[in-house]
């Protein structure tokens, strides 16, 4: 008998016997096929990609990049602090050439200091009206407004994304009622009741916080933070809710709820990371329009307590004399417009990246 | 007018009633919290003065009948004397000053909407060229711009180191930068609306068949595009004007404007409250009143728009 004994025996059509050809051992063809030809990639390495690829979004996040290390790095090392009046010394009467100079002068002593042969580091922006370093003070600011901006948009954040998906997951009544809380706060002109609120909280918290570690952040500063907590973060919520609106409809809600989990384990596991496109985009333009409304504050004299500088408090002094020190005005003013520019361009690069609704 | 429509308005007005009850209810509960009483902060006057004054303002009763005296007395537009201008009545300051800052913000406001929506348009038609390029950096560098360092920069440049404008605003003259001040960040913001909903606008087929059909180039923009891109410009109508009015509130004072803003600024450092509340909740009617009425016009413009 000549029979090919790798061949296939023939399959008996009434026979329930296994069908004996999915055996076969895999072509060169086939087994190329289930090769990997290109790394998988992931939702962030996507995103990523494609922000990369936005020049003006990258040149803008090296800017926040190289601003956020001079705020946080730069007053640990710098020779002179932002409260340090330069002309008063312990027992000895104040020193009135240190007050108002002009970039890269010196003090009276100093020049002394200077004549002696030490290196004196140098007035980069020149001094303010009480002998205080400029450039410290703009750097700290710098860093003040940058801290408000960052945590303000994280308060926003916790707290809308809570209401939010606890409005839009439970849905019907909950939903109405707390949806219409919203509506009524979204009505309220914000910043006058920023305004009014920060006047009140000033009175009023600061007999509270006398004498705790919140007194040295200031009164101003908590009052912002409690003024963001109580307002700002209504857009967020109805932005969230609408997201897990859609999201509640996906198979795979159904399919954990099949398996008894609880609400707060869908949300928090499921639905939460499923939006993360939109709040990632969201809190990125968040932190600009609390700068912004910080330094709108600090002008009117609500936002953080002296001597603490902030860029609007600064701004709001160099005001007093703009005629002779109009530089003192422009640098404070230059690095506000700087920081919410390139953070608004970089929200709107990394909303280009990530939103899944503008991928083509 | 259907139904739905009617409904839709009539919900929207009793959000607004109820809005402006908050934001009343707020500000007087708000301002109560304060500890001490407005007395406190003067030369600490002896505790008989005090209880004289406190008697004389009403702040010797109830908090709760205190609040509804001055609900009734908001209601019909009563806000009460002004503790630190003696013998002024809260109300006829605020009028006072809103003639100055209503003509303020209605110039303000005009020129944002009219030279956004040119800018916008233009930017739009001219898609990708030089024009448009031009446009959008501006007016992305003017929305990162606070309205106080707007003006304190005009200031600068033009009343101190080219003396073209005075810096005080008292004059018709001098409200030339307050407006540019105020009316920078709007513009640019409808410049970048009108621009995009223009663009998503010229790309719908109605307006390939006006082209198909031979109307001019100018016919298109502004008979077929322009209608339907304005749209998204009304709702921002709210917003703006809340904008301007917070915003003048600083312009002002640097500017020495003498409006509601001036007034609103002292009575913060002066801890006038009559003042701060009053102006409070004036300012806040006007936004909130402006919001209905942009919100309203959107839905009636824009029959697309879901109503439930």
């Amino acid at each position: 008998m000549n029979k090919d004994i790798n061949a296939m025996p023939k399959k008996n059509p009434l026979s329930l016997q296994l069908d004996l050809q999915s055996f076969e051992k895999a072509t060169d063809e086939e087994k190329f096929m289930q090769q990997r030809m290109r790394e998988s990639t992931t939702f962030f390495k996507d995103g990523m990609r494609r922000l990369k690829k936005n020049k003006i979004a990258m040149v803008c996040l090296v800017i926040v990049v190289i601003i956020v290390l001079i705020a946080a790095f730069v007053p640990l090392f710098y020779p002179y602090s932002y409260d340090d009046q330069l002309g008063i010394s312990a027992g000895q009467a104040s020193d009135a050439s240190y007050n108002n100079l002009a970039p890269f002068e010196y003090g009276e002593t100093e020049l002394k200091r200077i004549e002696a042969g030490e290196f004196v580091f140098p007035h980069i922006f020149g001094t303010d009206a009480f002998g205080r370093d400029y450039a410290i003070r703009v750097i700290y600011g710098t860093r003040i407004s940058l801290l408000v901006g960052f945590f303000a948009s994280i308060i926003v954040l916790i707290i809308g994304a809570i209401y939010g998906s606890i409005a839009g997951y439970y849905g019907g009544k909950v939903d109405l009622v707390m949806m219409r809380i919203v509506d009524i706060i979204y009505s309220l002109p914000d910043l006058l009741m920023i305004i009014l609120l920060s006047t009140v909280l000033k009175q009023t918290l600061a007999p509270l916080l006398e004498d705790t570690f919140l007194s040295k952040l200031g009164v101003g500063m908590i009052s912002i933070f409690i003024v963001f907590a109580l307002l700002y973060w209504v857009s967020m919520a109805r932005l969230i809710r609408g997201q897990i609106l859609t999201i509640k409809q996906q198979d795979y809600v159904l399919n954990a709820r099949s398996i008894g989990a609880s609400g707060s384990h869908i949300i928090r596991r499921h639905m939460l990371p499923n939006c993360i496109s939109v709040i990632i985009i969201s809190t990125a333009l968040q932190i600009p329009s609390a700068i912004f409304t910080e330094s709108y504050l600090s002008f009117l004299g609500l936002g953080v307590s002296m001597p603490m500088p902030s860029l609007g408090s600064l701004a709001s002094e160099a005001l007093s004399g703009v005629y002779s020190y109009s530089y003192r005005l422009i640098i404070p003013a230059v690095a506000i417009c700087l920081i919410v520019l390139s953070l608004n361009l970089l929200g709107d690069g990394l909303r280009d990246a990530f939103d899944p609704k503008l991928k083509k | 007018m259907d139904s739905k429509l009617a409904f839709y308005i009539v919900k929207r007005v009793l959000l607004a009633v109820f809005t402006v009850f908050l934001v009343i209810t707020i500000t007087f509960f708000v301002m109560k919290a304060i500890p001490g009483g407005p007395f406190l902060s003067e030369k600490s006057p002896s505790p008989a003065v005090t209880a004289q004054l406190e008697a004389k303002y009403g702040l010797d009763k109830p908090v709760l009948e205190q609040y509804t005296t001055y609900l009734g007395d908001v209601v019909q537009f009563d806000f009460g004397p002004s503790i630190k201008n003696r013998g002024r009545n809260v109300t006829d300051l605020i009028l006072e000053g809103f003639q100055t800052s209503g003509k303020l913000g209605i110039i303000a406001a005009a020129i944002a909407i009219v030279f956004g929506l040119v800018m916008g348009s233009i930017a739009a038609v001219f898609h990708d060229k030089v024009i448009d390029k031009v446009i959008m950096v501006l007016s992305t560098g003017s929305v990162a711009m606070p309205s106080f360092v707007i003006a304190t920069i005009l200031l600068l440049v033009f009343c101190a180191k080219i003396p073209i404008f005075p810096s005080n605003g008292s004059t018709a003259a001098g409200l030339v930068l307050p407006v540019i001040s105020l009316s920078l960040y709007p513009m640019a913001y409808i410049t970048r609306l009108t621009r995009s909903s223009m663009l998503d606008v010229l790309g719908q087929d109605y307006i390939r068949t006006a082209r198909a059909k031979g109307v001019s180039p100018k016919g298109v923009i502004f008979k077929h595009a322009l209608k339907n891109a304005v749209t998204p410009v009304i709702t921002y109508v709210g917003p703006m004007i809340a904008y301007i009015l917070t915003g003048s509130l600083v312009v002002e004072q640097i500017f020495n404007v003498p409006g509601i803003g001036k007034y609103f600024f002292s009575s913060i450092i002066n801890r006038d409250y009559p003042m701060v509340m009053g102006t409070t909740i004036f300012l806040a009617t006007i936004m909130v009143i402006m919001n209905l009425i942009s919100d309203i016009c959107y839905k009636i413009f824009d029959p697309r728009v879901d109503l439930s």
